[in-house]
């Protein structure tokens, strides 16, 4: 007698709490395809999860020397420095070791900060309207679309000679920039054939040099921080990558794709998107970096980086700053980094040591508290008492 | 008047993002349930600022705990916990 899908459906659903989604979507799905009898279900049933509990990590395991190991190995094949973007070549990007320590160590910002923008379906698919978008977010500053400035000193006033090409590339109008430049107090500007003059009321030299800069500094459009835009055609859509990282900012630009658009500043994502984000960030960040590299480390690993990392509600780093540099024992502090400083001041405030973690216990000479040195024996009272009674 | 070209801005709903797994706040029950099957206290569970955007978006207060539904590479999916905290 084979079971109808119904029956089959209904044993599975009291497994539902025992089993992690995805092993429980695959057995479900699995068995939709197979006819099987009630004992030959059982039989299915008992095997899985009998597997499933051989390949949970047992307690006392020490995932966290595992986890270091997979990640230090493969990280000493990898080459030393690598500055390239595979796809855009046109961009600067830290990968590699160096990328991977930055990550680590929770830098406050990327050496080499960037952005990978999705479009809304909209834009995606329509060139003028992406570029739009990425002429939106590029920052633009009057500097970048003067060739020359000189200070006239016969007529006391400053010349901008404006870079038609550059401005035509980037659909910028003269008067954008003469509106602009109104911003200036007591300035008059004149504007003929490409070159601006601006003109202050008995100026100085010293005035006019800063005011030829504060001219040159002002902000045209686009967003802050946000140095460099490569708009690309990838499939069927386009992406635009940019140099320089503003997520906050980039998210609320019309046809940016809020779900998917992200970058590789880890602190901002923390910043904008919350911890638990930030905790993905660093999981796919180290994933990719490795992966580029022609690396496979169990993600497990990385997991378990990222959660430490995480803990605490602020991303900080692993090693003297971060996770080893604040943990509760005085003696696995010492044992780390600096250890004189860290014997003194345990000396001078008093501290306690519990001596229940892994170093301490190697430096006492005990046994560690790990694997099979985990378990400790409890006696029952009434049995001692029964003893004493005899 | 500026003629720079106005860009129309707009208020994002990070919660939409991929990056950001679902965050609910525990009711007292279910968190002195789940405390009391883990067998810890509060100060034990990882923690959570209260300025994190998340924890603003979903509006808990310092000291509720936040189920937090993780997508998992492993796992298809799995359950974290954090404990609201100050500064």
């Amino acid at each position: 007698m084979y079971l109808s899908e119904e029956q089959i459906l209904n044993r599975l659903k009291e497994l539902e709490e025992k089993l992690p989604a995805s092993l429980y979507n695959d057995l479900k799905e699995e068995l939709m395809k197979v006819r099987v009898t009630e004992e030959q279900l059982e039989k299915i049933i008992g095997e899985v999860l009998r597997r499933y509990e051989f390949a949970k990590v047992e307690p006392g395991e020490a995932v966290g020397i595992v986890a270091a190991q997979s990640m230090g190995e493969p990280s000493t094949q990898m080459t030393m420095r690598t500055f390239h973007y595979a796809g855009v070549a046109e961009l600067n990007v830290t990968l590699g070791l160096p990328r991977i320590i930055e990550i680590v160590d929770a830098r406050k910002k990327p050496s080499t900060p960037m952005m990978t923008i999705y479009l809304e379906e909209e834009y995606a698919r329509d060139r003028e309207k992406a570029e739009q978008v990425a002429r939106a977010i590029e920052t633009l500053y009057v500097r970048d679309v003067v060739d020359k400035s000189e200070i006239d000193l016969v007529n006391s006033r400053v010349l901008l000679y404006l870079d038609e090409y550059g401005m035509r590339r980037k659909k910028l109008g003269t008067e954008e920039i003469v509106a602009r430049l109104k911003s200036i107090k007591g300035v008059e500007i004149e504007e003929s054939g490409g070159v601006i003059s601006l003109k202050l009321s008995n100026p100085t030299i010293k005035d006019l040099r800063k005011l030829a800069n504060r001219a040159l500094d002002l902000h045209l459009r686009g967003i802050k921080d946000i140095t460099r835009v490569v708009l690309r055609r990838e499939e069927k859509e386009y992406v635009i990558y940019t140099e320089g990282s503003n997520l906050k900012d980039v998210l609320r630009i019309e046809g940016v794709d809020v779900t998917r658009t992200k970058t590789n500043d880890i602190m901002e994502i923390q910043r904008v998107l919350g911890i638990e984000a930030a905790r993905n960030a660093i999981i796919n960040e180290i994933q990719d970096t490795l992966n580029e590299q022609g690396l496979i480390v169990d993600v497990r690993h990385l997991m378990l980086v990222a959660d430490m990392m995480t803990v605490d509600g602020t991303v900080k780093a692993i090693g003297r700053h971060g996770v080893s540099g604040e943990k509760a024992s005085v003696l696995a502090r010492a044992a780390f980094e600096i250890t004189v400083d860290h014997l003194l001041q345990a000396a001078v405030t008093g501290e306690y040591d519990e001596l229940e973690g892994i170093v301490e216990n190697v430096i006492v000479g005990r046994p560690v508290k790990l694997g099979t040195g985990m378990v400790e024996l409890v006696m029952k009272r009434e049995l001692e008492e029964s003893k004493e009674a005899a | 008047m500026r003629l720079r070209k106005v860009v129309r801005l707009r208020r994002v709903d990070i919660s939409k993002h991929e990056l950001v797994p679902k965050h609910e706040v525990l009711s007292e029950e279910e968190a002195r349930r789940l405390l009391e099957e883990l067998n810890i206290s509060r100060g034990q569970l990882p923690k959570i600022l209260k300025n994190d955007p998340m924890v603003q978006k979903i509006k808990a207060k310092v000291g509720d705990i936040i189920k937090i539904t993780r997508k998992s590479k492993t796992a298809g999916e799995s359950v974290y916990y954090r404990v609201v905290v100050g500064e």
